[in-house]
């Protein structure tokens, strides 16, 4: 039952996998993916760890794929018919070539791989791993990870945080809305009698408050500025979009 | 089945990813092949793991689910960006990452 299971799994990885290489349209290659994610974290639970099967399913197929199908959707229209079109274009002996060497670095690589994970005569590889007792402490069920996040990698899982507290951070920096940067440039000439305000020393200019989204330019807000009202101001909001 | 059939998918989806990540010209396509490599080293992990019986290799394809999320948010907010001001969506044509 296991076998039987297991090959149906292993099928839905290797598939899932060559779709995601083989399809054109991104958006089909991102549903091959998430049906190569579910098949894995059937292989997963057939190993034992069940914890990291379903974090593998909520956290992968769930939050990640749902991003890249956001982001698809943004990009991919436009981007599908550019990128066909310069593929069109450079549909040559380049396009072959560089398909054909892919294809035999990938298994070159997958040759060694395999010499260095089989061919090295590693008994346990042969195995069926070690003994498993099924109980509610026992190997891989969450209890057990838990237990191990908090008391013996407990700077790895406070890295791991840390990271994605920067990632975080850096995401709302690269998705911003440009332009704001640009308006702050060009009203600083006539700006050089504004208050100084100790905060826009640690925050950025433009990084998409609220008073930049109703019109109002960053430093503004005290109220002491006489052309608040005038033009360049009022088309703030409109003439955001083309320093970029 | 051993653990040996499972270090063979692995290598497998690891050559894959290889594969993709080298031909493809999509950065969109390109990530999805990243998290195939990833994928591939998270089963081999997994399968250590069950192998010595114990959670170490658990914890470590746990970070890597990190990373690899750390990775996605940074570079989808990078194509996002390059969506933004209208350079081609194309990794042979995108040669700089300057400002």
């Amino acid at each position: 039952m296991s076998a039987v299971l297991f090959f149906i799994a292993a099928i839905g990885v290797i598939s899932g996998a060559v779709g995601v290489v083989v399809l054109r349209n991104p958006f089909y290659s991102v549903l091959a993916l998430v049906a190569h994610l579910l098949s894995l974290a059937v292989l997963f639970l057939l190993l034992r760890s069940e914890f990291v099967a379903a974090v593998q399913v909520v956290v992968y197929a769930g939050a990640v794929m749902v991003l890249y199908v956001f982001v698809v959707a943004y990009v991919g229209g436009e981007g599908e018919s550019v990128g066909e079109r310069l593929h069109g274009a450079g549909r040559g002996p380049a396009g072959s070539q560089l398909r054909l060497g892919g294809a035999i670095l990938g298994g070159a690589l997958l040759v060694e791989l395999l010499i260095a994970l089989l061919g090295t005569g590693l008994e346990a590889t042969s195995g069926y791993g070690a003994g498993y007792v099924p109980g509610p402490q026992t190997y891989g069920t969450p209890a057990y990870i838990g237990k191990l996040l908090l008391t013996r990698f407990l700077l790895a899982f406070e890295l791991a945080s840390f990271l994605l507290l920067i990632a975080a951070v850096g995401g709302v920096v690269l998705a911003r809305r440009r332009g704001g940067i640009g308006e702050a440039d060009a009203s600083s000439p006539e700006g050089e009698h504004e208050t100084f305000v100790p905060l826009d020393l640690l925050r950025p200019r433009g990084t998409g408050t609220t008073a930049e989204g109703v019109g109002a330019v960053l430093g503004n807000g005290n109220g002491r500025h006489p052309h608040a009202d005038q033009a360049p101001r009022s088309h703030s909001e409109t003439g955001a979009e083309q320093p970029s | 089945m051993s653990i040996a059939w499972y270090l063979t998918v692995s290598a497998i989806v690891f050559s894959l990813g290889a594969v993709g990540v080298m031909t493809r010209r999509n950065p969109l396509v390109v990530l999805l092949c990243l998290e195939l490599m990833l994928n591939g080293g998270n089963l081999a992990l997994i399968a250590f793991s069950r192998m010595w019986g114990n959670g170490d290799g658990q914890i470590l394809a746990i970070v890597v689910m990190t990373v690899a999320a750390c990775e996605v948010c940074i570079g989808l907010g990078m194509v996002v960006a390059i969506y933004r001001r209208q350079l081609p969506i194309d990794v042979d044509e995108l040669r700089e990452l300057q400002g």
